[in-house]
């Protein structure tokens, strides 16, 4: 494996719904190196969404570590830990959040706004990054006005456009037939073996999983072993 | 796209009910424009003036007329420099015209208010035309009237010696006030000659509704109002004496207190405005939850995502604001050319400065709780649909 780019250790996450504590992860060891294709599978309630979100500073743990490229995320506060997730994570969502009053061309510019640039180069960005997915030509069309695959293509573009140290996915073919997704797949592909993209994903498809580097499971909270590279 | 535009587009996500929304606002601030107009009309007369001048009325009423032995008794008070009186003439014109008629002696009258501006032969033309009439530009103009032409008016309270309420005058003068404010206040000013009025008219003629005094020295005003109305104390005649401005607005607080009826009507109109747009915000933020998850998931900071809502309700406010305001500044011409000189109404500088208070007001009273909501919302939970 390449040199770790996600170090985790120990790490444990325990929810309050109401009166009562959930345990969702229990102690986890797990590096990710560099450049790493990883599929997180698991059983649903097994807290491969959970152990992603802590990866990608969405949430933080209740013990242990998340360092990511040296810096311990887990030990940062919320307005750092916003700073850093526009700096170094892109995000690819399931059903693709984008906002549907922005066309495509927008929604790419979208984390853009969190940096100082000018209105000319944030374009300019978003339409490279939609090249790269392919849709470039359907720049000015609301999500709305595309299908499901273009949607998450456009999600994508909206998570490379800031050329992030780090690409999270949950789940980003679950809405999808099985010639798209397989589509978005080998676009994820390209991105992690063309581009040197780190990508983590979580996934209930086996044949999904196929496409990454490495597929780890979870199984009530515990990691159950490491599957080798395809 | 620029931030702004982000916010514009996120505000107009639901296109019909922002609209709506901002019908309402805008609907509220034409009103609200319109009310605080009228507020400083009301208010206008109180606020120039200034305490070099004390009037003196029946302690009863004004309308209750004060006789006029009492004019040279005034005249003797050390500290007073010059003193008039005025009888409400009630002077109509045509039909339903009211004008706000006195009957003066002109001498006086041109000691006490130096701020009517008229070429000194017709103050003397004033003084010498017995049927004389003055009148104040703004009047003069309305019906285009100038020096020579006799006016037929009516009183509404003094018939002449023959039983005929119709009178007809002698216009020998147009005064104009000494500065923009004054001139303002030419608009509904007829003098006519004291010494006619008390020789022609059947009853009145001895008899004063105020007595104006103009001062030496405006810090006498206190002194010389507790004298004169210690003087008159358990007389037939007893005086209550202010000074001009303190006088000017208990006239206007005879129609009602036009500053509370808006204050009331305001409140009432923001109310439903507060509940209006509120609502709106409101239910913007609860149905783009996950929307706003995203920003955050996209690294917006939380106080971002608050200053986010907070800036499309103050893009709401503004813009209904704004347009609103522009709206009853052209409504405020309209209104202030088909009224005339008598309700010289104008959307001027104060009441947009009062506008632009009320939006910010607004934006934090309606956006504040539901931009604090957006803020609290965790990442996780907002997409997981918790």
């Amino acid at each position: 494996m390449s040199e770790p780019l996600v170090q985790i250790r120990q790490l444990t996450k325990h929810y309050t719904r109401g009166k009562q504590k959930v345990e969702v992860l229990h102690g986890i060891d797990l590096d990710i190196g560099r450049g790493d294709f990883v599929a997180l599978m698991g059983p649903s309630g097994s807290g491969k969404t959970t152990l992603l979100n802590l990866i990608g500073g969405l949430d933080t743990p209740t013990a242990g570590s998340v360092s990511v490229d040296g810096k311990r995320i887990d030990q940062f506060k919320a307005g750092e830990l916003a700073r850093w997730r526009a700096e170094h994570v892109g995000f690819v969502f399931q059903f693709y959040n984008l906002l549907p009053v922005l066309s495509a061309q927008k929604n790419v510019e979208l984390p853009l706004l969190l940096r100082k640039m000018g209105g000319a180069e944030r374009a300019k960005r978003a339409q490279v990054a939609l090249s790269l997915v392919g849709l470039a030509e359907r720049a000015g069309h609301k999500p709305s006005e595309l299908s499901g695959g273009q949607e998450q293509r456009v999600a994508i573009a909206r998570a490379l456009v800031t050329d992030p140290t780090l690409l999270v996915c949950d789940e980003p073919t679950g809405d999808l037939d099985r010639k798209t997704a397989d589509e978005i797949l080998g676009l994820l592909q390209v991105l992690n073996r063309e581009h040197g993209k780190t990508i983590i994903m979580v996934t209930h498809d086996p044949k999904a999983a196929e496409y990454a580097a490495r597929t780890v499971h979870l199984d009530k909270g515990l990691l159950v072993d490491a599957a080798p590279a395809h | 796209m620029t931030r702004t535009g982000f916010v514009l587009a996120q505000l107009f996500h639901r296109k019909t009910r922002t609209s709506l929304t901002l019908l309402s606002v805008v609907a509220a601030f034409v009103l609200f424009g319109l009310l605080q107009a009228l507020n400083l009309v009301f208010s206008a007369g109180a606020d120039f003036v200034g305490a070099t001048r004390l009037v003196v009325q029946s302690r009863v009423s004004f309308t209750q007329s004060l006789p006029l032995r009492m004019v040279p008794e005034m005249d003797a008070i050390p500290g007073v420099q010059a003193v008039m009186f005025q009888q409400w003439f009630g002077a109509k014109f045509r039909e339903d015209t009211q004008i706000f008629a006195f009957a003066v002696e002109p001498e006086r009258l041109h000691k006490v208010y130096p701020e009517w501006v008229m070429p000194e032969e017709h103050w003397q033309a004033f003084r010498d035309t017995r049927t004389g009439m003055i009148v104040g530009r703004v009047l003069a103009d309305k019906y285009g009237w100038k020096v020579g032409d006799k006016i037929p008016v009516q009183s509404t309270i003094f018939p002449q010696k023959d039983g005929s309420k119709d009178w007809t005058f002698d216009l020998v003068g147009i005064y104009d006030g000494i500065d923009e404010q004054w001139q303002r206040q030419t608009v509904g000013g007829m003098y006519i000659n004291h010494a006619y009025f008390q020789e022609a008219s059947q009853f009145g003629g001895n008899m004063a509704g105020i007595i104006v005094l103009r001062l030496e020295d405006p810090d006498m005003a206190e002194s010389i109002a507790t004298l004169v109305d210690k003087r008159y104390e358990n007389s037939p005649d007893e005086t209550k004496t202010q000074t001009e401005k303190d006088f000017n607005v208990g006239f206007v607080k005879q129609l009602g207190d036009i500053g509370l009826i808006v204050r009331w009507i305001l409140f009432a109109v923001f109310f439903t405005l507060l509940l209006v747009v509120g609502n709106t915000m409101a239910q913007s933020v609860r149905e783009r939850i996950p929307q706003l998850a995203v920003l955050k998931t996209l690294g917006f900071t939380d106080n971002a995502v608050l200053g986010l809502v907070l800036a499309e309700t103050f893009a709401l406010c503004a813009i209904g604001g704004l347009v609103g305001l522009g709206l009853a500044t052209l409504l405020g011409i309209i209104v202030a050319q088909a009224a005339g000189p008598m309700l010289p109404i104008a959307i001027d500088a104060r009441v947009w400065l009062a506008g632009l208070v009320a939006i910010v007001l607004l934006t934090l009273a309606v956006g504040l709780l539901p931009a604090l909501r957006a803020r609290r919302l965790r990442i996780v939970d907002a997409l997981a649909g918790r």
